[in-house]
Order: C-alpha cells, then sequence, then structure tokens
C-alpha cells in the first residue's frame, strides 16, 4: 500500500504483517494487583493485537496470583512478540503458549436464553439434552441452558438454537489447562 | 455526489475542517503528519498558526474554545508531539473545554512495534479524554473526524483525539460529509425533567435565606445561558456567587453580586453558601477549592442541582432536587414555571437575608495594606482592571497567586472574557491561551495576567504571538518567588522556603526584546498608569514586568481542612496565626 506512494525505498514502508496467522492459547501467571488487568490489556490495544478471548481470575488466594487465559491470533512474528512482550511485565510471573506445548484442554461456560413454545421447545430441549446442557432456569415460555465446552461445540449450540427462539448468550470465555502431570510454575 | 468524494486521507482532513467551519489550526509539523501539511500548504480556508511546542498548540485551542464558545483545534506529530499535548488535553478535560487534537501515528504496519517516533498515543490519552479513536481504514477517517467534533461540543463539552496513522494519511477513498453524523451510543440529555423543574421552584419559593452557586457550565451552555441566569436573577433578587470558571456570566456590577467563592474567594460568599437555606447549584460540580471541609459544607441547607453531567451530581456532595439538563434549558424552564406560578419570595426574609450579608461584606475582605512605595500586586491589578475596563478585553492567567488576585481585582461584566486553568492548575497555561484568544479576536486586547514563575513555563509561544502579530500583553505580577507555593510552605511547612524562590530571572523587558517584542518594566507606583498605558497603546505584543511586593499574600483564604465560616482574612494577620492556621489533618490535604 506505501511503497508505491513513497519516494524511499525506506524498511520504515516495508508491510511484514500480511503473512499467516495462526491462533494460540496462553496461560499467564501476573499479580493480582490493581492495575494488571489494565496494562495487559493495554498491550494488546496499544500494540495492535488481537484478542479472541480473555478470562482473568484470583486463583492462588493468599499469595495473590491470576491467571489469564488469552486466545489471541497473529502471524508466528507477532505471537512470538506478544509472549515476550508479556513476559517482560513487571507483575507477570510466567508466560506459557499452551499451543506450542502440546495437548491442553480448553472449556468454555455458556448461558443461553431461549424463548417459545409448542414443537421448538421440545426441540429445544431435545437438542439441549444431546449437547449435555442442563436447564437452569425454566418458565412457560422460556429456558435457560448452561453448557460446558470446547468453544466450537458452543457455538455449534448456539447456531442451531437460533431457529428455535434464541434471544440471549452469555459466555465466559475461554479457560485451558495442560493435559498431563506438568505443571506450570507461578 | 459531492458527499462522496474521492480523495486521499491528508485531503479529508482539510476538507473536514473546512466542512466543521473550522477556521484556525494550532499546530506543530512533523514525520507522520507531513501529508496533512503538504495539504495545508495547498488551501486556503483553514488557517494553520504554528507554535513553538504542542503544549502550547493545546491552551491556544483551549483559550480559541473558551473566548468563541467554539471548538479548538490542534494538531500534532506522533510520539512526542503527541505526549506534549497530554497536560493540554487533561486541562481541557477537567474544566470541560471542547477541543479535536488530530495527531499522525506511524503507519498502520508498524504499529506495536517501537518504531521512530511511535507511542501509543491513545492509550496514553485514554485517561485524559472523552473519546479517542484510532483510525486504521482510510474509509472510516472523515466520519471519524466528524463524530470527533459532535463528542468533543455535545453534552459536557471535552478533549477528543484523532489519531491517523501516515499511510491512511496517503491512501484514498471515500469522503463523508459532516451531515447527519452523530454517536448512537452517545445521545446526552439536554432537556430538563418537569418534575424536577417544578420541585426545584417549589423548593425556591420557600426560601429564606436562598444564594445561586453558578459556575463553568453556565459559559459552557452559551451566552443565552448567561441571559437567563441575570434574567433570573433579577426576577428572583436571589444573591448569586460563582466559582472561578463561570465569573463573568453574571455581571460583577450586577445588584446580587456576591463575588467568586471558594478556597480564595470573598468572605460575604463563602458565608452566604455556609449559612444558606437553598442553594441553587447552576452548572458547577462542588469542587474541593469550593466546598472545603465536606462535612462542615453548608449544613443547613437544601440543594438544587443543575448538570448536564449526571456523573456530577451526588459525586461529592449529596442534593435534594438534581437536574440532569443543559444549563440554558434548566433556567429558561425555571423561569418559565417561575413565572407560571406567581413565585415570590418571602420578602422580609429576603431582607435581612440581605442585611445579613452586608454587614459580612463590610468586612471588606480584600483590604491590604497599600503601599506608596512598592507596587502592592493587588493594586496593579485594579489599576489594570480601571485602565482597561472600557476596552474590549479578554482576560487569560497562569496559575498561582496572580490568577487568585485577578480573579478577586479584575471584575468581569461578560462570559467568555475570562481564560484560566482551574481544575487542573497548569502554571503555563495563559500566555499560549492569550495567543489563541487573540488569533480569535485579532483587534481586541488580549491580556495574560501572569507570575514570574508560570510565564516561564511557556514563554517560547511569545514568538507565535511575533510571527503572527498578535498583539497579546503579559503583564507579570512579578514577586521573585512561585508565591502560592511560598504561601504555603509559610501555612504548613514552619516557613521554610524550599525551593520556592525564583533565582536567576530573565531580565523581561531584554526577553521581550529579543523575541521581537516589546518590554515595559515598572517598580514604581507612581509609574504604573502611565506604564500601563503605554502597553495598552503598543501596537504589538509586550511584555509588561510589574515589580511587585515581594512577600505579598493571597487573602481571604480557607486553610485546608476547614470550613466556609472559618476564612482567614489577610489584613491585619500576624505571621504566627499564618504558622498555625492549619492543623495536622488540614497539612495532608492539597
Amino acid at each position: 500500500m506505501n511503497a508505491h506512494q513513497q519516494a524511499t525505498g525506506s524498511a520504515y514502508n516495508i508491510d511484514t504483517t500480511k503473512k499467516e496467522r495462526q491462533t494460540h492459547t496462553l496461560a499467564v501467571i501476573a499479580e493480582n494487583q490493581p492495575g494488571v488487568l489494565a496494562r495487559i490489556i493495554g498491550l494488546f490495544a496499544g500494540r495492535g493485537y488481537n484478542i479472541d478471548s480473555l478470562t482473568v481470575s484470583e486463583t492462588e488466594h493468599e499469595k495473590h496470583v491470576s491467571r489469564f487465559t488469552i486466545v489471541t491470533t497473529g502471524t508466528p512474528s507477532v505471537i512470538a512478540q506478544i509472549k515476550a512482550q508479556l513476559d517482560r511485565m513487571v507483575p507477570v510471573h510466567s508466560v506459557a503458549d499452551l499451543t506450542v506445548e502440546g495437548n491442553f484442554l480448553a472449556r468454555e461456560l455458556a448461558m443461553v436464553k431461549v424463548q417459545g413454545a409448542g414443537d421448538k421447545r421440545v426441540e429445544a430441549l431435545r437438542l439441549a439434552d444431546a449437547f449435555r446442557a442442563r436447564v437452569v432456569d425454566a418458565a412457560t415460555d422460556s429456558f435457560v441452558f448452561e453448557l460446558t465446552g470446547k468453544p466450537d461445540k458452543i457455538d455449534q449450540f448456539i447456531s442451531l438454537m437460533v431457529p428455535l427462539g434464541l434471544v440471549e448468550v452469555s459466555r465466559t470465555g475461554v479457560a485451558a489447562i495442560a493435559r498431563g502431570p506438568g505443571v506450570l510454575k507461578a | 455526489m459531492a458527499d462522496e468524494e474521492m480523495m486521499t486521507g491528508a485531503e479529508m482532513v482539510l476538507r473536514a475542517l473546512a466542512d466543521q467551519g473550522v477556521q484556525h489550526v494550532f499546530g506543530y509539523p512533523g514525520g507522520a503528519v507531513l501529508p496533512i501539511y503538504d495539504e495545508f500548504f495547498q488551501q486556503e480556508k483553514v488557517k494553520h498558526i504554528l507554535v513553538r511546542h504542542e503544549q502550547g498548540a493545546t491552551h491556544m485551542a483551549e483559550g480559541y474554545a473558551r473566548s468563541t464558545g467554539k471548538c479548538g483545534v490542534a494538531l500534532a506529530t506522533s510520539g512526542p508531539g503527541a505526549t506534549n499535548c497530554v497536560t493540554g488535553l487533561t486541562d481541557a478535560m477537567l474544566d470541560s473545554i471542547p477541543m479535536v487534537l488530530l495527531t499522525g501515528q506511524v503507519p498502520t504496519h508498524l504499529i506495536g512495534n517501537d518504531a521512530f517516533q511511535e507511542c501509543d498515543t491513545v492509550g496514553i490519552t485514554r485517561p485524559c479524554t472523552k473519546q479517542n479513536w484510532l483510525v486504521r481504514d482510510v474509509n472510516d477517517l472523515a466520519r471519524t473526524i466528524h463524530e470527533a467534533f459532535y463528542v468533543a461540543t455535545s453534552g459536557r463539552p471535552g478533549p477528543v483525539v484523532v489519531d491517523i496513522p501516515k499511510d491512511v494519511q496517503f491512501a484514498k477513498g471515500k469522503y463523508t460529509g459532516p451531515k447527519g453524523v452523530t454517536v448512537k451510543s452517545y445521545q446526552p440529555r439536554t432537556a430538563p425533567d418537569a418534575h424536577a423543574i417544578e420541585a426545584a421552584v417549589a423548593l425556591i419559593a420557600t426560601a429564606k435565606k436562598p444564594v445561586l452557586y453558578t459556575g463553568g457550565g453556565v459559559i459552557n451552555s452559551g451566552p443565552e445561558a448567561s441571559k437567563l441566569l441575570r434574567e433570573f436573577v433579577a426576577l428572583s433578587g436571589i444573591p448569586i456567587t460563582s466559582t472561578l470558571m463561570g465569573l463573568g456570566a453574571y455581571p460583577a456590577s450586577g445588584k446580587e453580586w456576591l463575588g467568586m467563592l471558594g478556597m480564595h474567594g470573598m468572605y460575604e460568599a463563602n458565608m452566604a453558601m455556609h449559612d444558606c437555606d437553598v442553594m441553587i447549584c447552576v452548572g458547577a460540580r462542588f469542587d474541593d477549592r469550593i466546598t472545603g471541609r465536606l462535612d462542615a459544607f453548608s449544613p443547613g441547607s437544601k440543594k438544587i442541582h443543575i448538570d448536564i453531567d449526571p456523573s456530577s451530581i451526588n459525586k461529592t456532595v449529596r442534593v435534594d432536587i438534581p437536574v440532569v439538563a443543559d444549563v440554558g434549558q434548566a433556567l429558561a424552564a425555571m423561569l418559565a414555571e417561575w413565572k407560571k406560578r406567581k413565585v415570590k419570595l418571602d420578602e422580609t426574609a429576603l431582607s435581612a437575608w440581605k442585611r445579613q450579608i452586608d454587614s459580612w461584606r463590610a468586612v471588606d475582605c480584600l483590604k491590604y495594606r497599600a503601599s506608596k512605595e512598592v507596587i502592592m500586586p493587588q493594586h496593579a491589578i485594579q489599576r489594570l482592571y480601571d485602565l482597561t475596563k472600557d476596552r474590549d478585553t479578554y482576560i487569560t492567567t497562569e496559575v498561582g497567586q496572580h490568577q487568585m488576585w485577578a480573579a478577586q481585582f479584575y471584575r468581569f461584566e461578560e462570559p467568555n472574557r475570562w481564560m484560566t486553568s482551574g481544575g487542573l492548575g497548569t502554571m503555563g497555561y495563559g500566555l499560549p491561551a492569550a495567543v489563541g484568544v487573540q488569533a480569535a479576536h485579532p483587534k481586541s486586547l488580549v491580556i495574560d495576567i501572569a507570575g514570574d514563575a508560570s510565564v516561564q513555563m511557556t514563554m517560547q509561544e511569545f514568538s507565535t504571538a511575533i510571527q503572527y502579530r498578535l498583539p497579546i500583553k503579559i503583564f507579570i505580577l512579578n514577586n521573585h518567588y512561585m508565591g502560592m507555593v511560598r504561601q504555603w510552605q509559610q501555612l504548613l511547612h514552619g516557613n521554610r522556603l524550599s525551593e520556592s524562590y525564583s533565582d536567576s530571572l530573565p531580565d523581561f523587558v531584554k526577553l521581550a526584546e529579543a523575541f521581537g517584542g516589546k518590554g515595559i518594566r515598572c517598580s514604581r507606583v507612581a509609574d504604573l498608569d502611565a506604564a500601563i498605558m503605554e502597553m495598552i497603546n503598543t501596537p504589538g505584543p509586550v511584555i509588561f514586568d510589574c515589580e511587585v511586593a515581594n512577600l505579598a499574600n493571597c487573602f481571604p483564604m480557607i486553610p485546608s481542612g476547614k470550613a466556609h465560616n472559618e476564612m482567614l482574612l489577610g489584613a491585619d494577620i500576624s505571621d504566627e496565626e499564618v504558622g498555625t492556621a492549619i492543623d495536622a489533618k488540614g497539612k495532608q490535604l492539597v
């Protein structure tokens, strides 16, 4: 876009961002202090990185340590930068790229509200059963289903519910952990 | 379709500014805004004023906005250009000044790479803007700029930033005109709730000791709001005071005028606030400089608060009747309701209240020890006022003692004539603000009342005034101290004057001459009037070095941690009283 508009062939104008993009799931252990979340989000916003999903909660209350699960998309060099940028942050203890390190579990929880009556209502219940979604709230003309699983399973459930009267969705975002005995050190 | 032309991003910037009716842009070029500067070169609709430091550009835009009621516009390059604007943005944020700042950014593919002159402009400016945007696609650019003007000027005004990467400035796209551009998620309420207006008028009708407490919101609402305010005061006979930001909305010569309130406000204004039974707050926000000790703030009153920003209501002071609305619209509705009900306040009670106020006024809280030899700073402002009051005059200030003396002794009759940094207290605001005011009003007399310390913070903008023949007058009350810092050291820190003496001051007369302007020095009372007249009659920019009494302090004052009825009066105060005026708890406050 730029090279032809600029008189010089300066490296300033070479666009290296148009490479193949990959999705990675990162686990980040950080101090639970005020401003840490803002700093991590600010890194993504300021440097133009993508956040597909971000979840955070304190995991070790005595040590005030939080675990972030971040799903991000970018070229291999951008992913490498993201990890390096996260790892050099003062309150960050460690960064693990679960996608690179091998097998991991990724789960998300969704609550899905469906309105309707008659056949559609029966069909919604039947599909919920097939997906092992639980009914956590029921009224004469609505259900709230609770569903846990991989993000694509939740996507699929939601798309099936659309014609059956889906009106509202709330999702937690992904929490992830590596399979096997290995432990991510704080 | 004129509204859907193809052009480059840089062309869009200039076209959008012209379509928004912008006449002046205060800016400084650099690598990431060169395409925009190339467009400036090729057009004549929008005048560019080259500043000497980007902070100056933002304060000029503020002064321009404050004196015209229009949106101020500034332009800076990426990196240091953008970071230099942070003080001005924060200043505009705290004083609710409409400003659009355009910044250049490194090309989109380099964002996040620590490229030359890259900084995370939207990240850095997020807490000091109403809203900001990084434009990644040229087809969004024109619309974003129009949205920026809408956001800056709607509801409670404030500063916004549009960050434009260099490749977006070069790229071609479709231009969208300003017509119909709005922001769906931001539609601030401006019309008052009818029930709230009825309740407010009903409460005022029962008042025996009412007071109007007005602020910068009246100025921001436009000249019509000031007119309505004056009509309301004339109709109701309610005494009126104002914050620093609201001076001029009601004339200082007006019958019901109490003077400014707050930390260095008038004794009668603060006592009236403390003892009133109904307080009508119009476009002010109960700032800590106004309230003093919160738990003793106007303990016996019912309070009405008119504000366009719902988050200002019940923020620090609980109010009985909130009215979320534009000040002008709320005042119009109150006037209509007042006339409909034919409200008449209890005349006996009101005249007793005014007699009480007169007895406070008799204290003469601005009294100071006059001198025949040295110029007292208060006297200098009084003379400046007397010699400029019949002219078309605008006043800006820096921050410190001189600012408070200007607010106390210069009397404002009209809105938009007084530009000062209230919320942020930015030393260095006044000189560039004066340049901005003068750009908007080339034939008027624009005076920056300054201090010797503040003025050095943005001194280089005097060069901008020279370049564009903007004949601003810098009236320095030179006491060789950061006077307000010294005053607080006397109050709080046993008179240990740590680093508050202005050593190695420049020769301001020679400095003015070095820039190509005129310098005037005056150190004797007898010469003052003639020297001020010489300043006024000089056609170009002037620096006036007014050598004043070095150790004068600014009174009256509500010491930190004290209430409105515990003011320190100045005239006959002893050093010991000054040294013990603030207790241990108050010392921790700012």
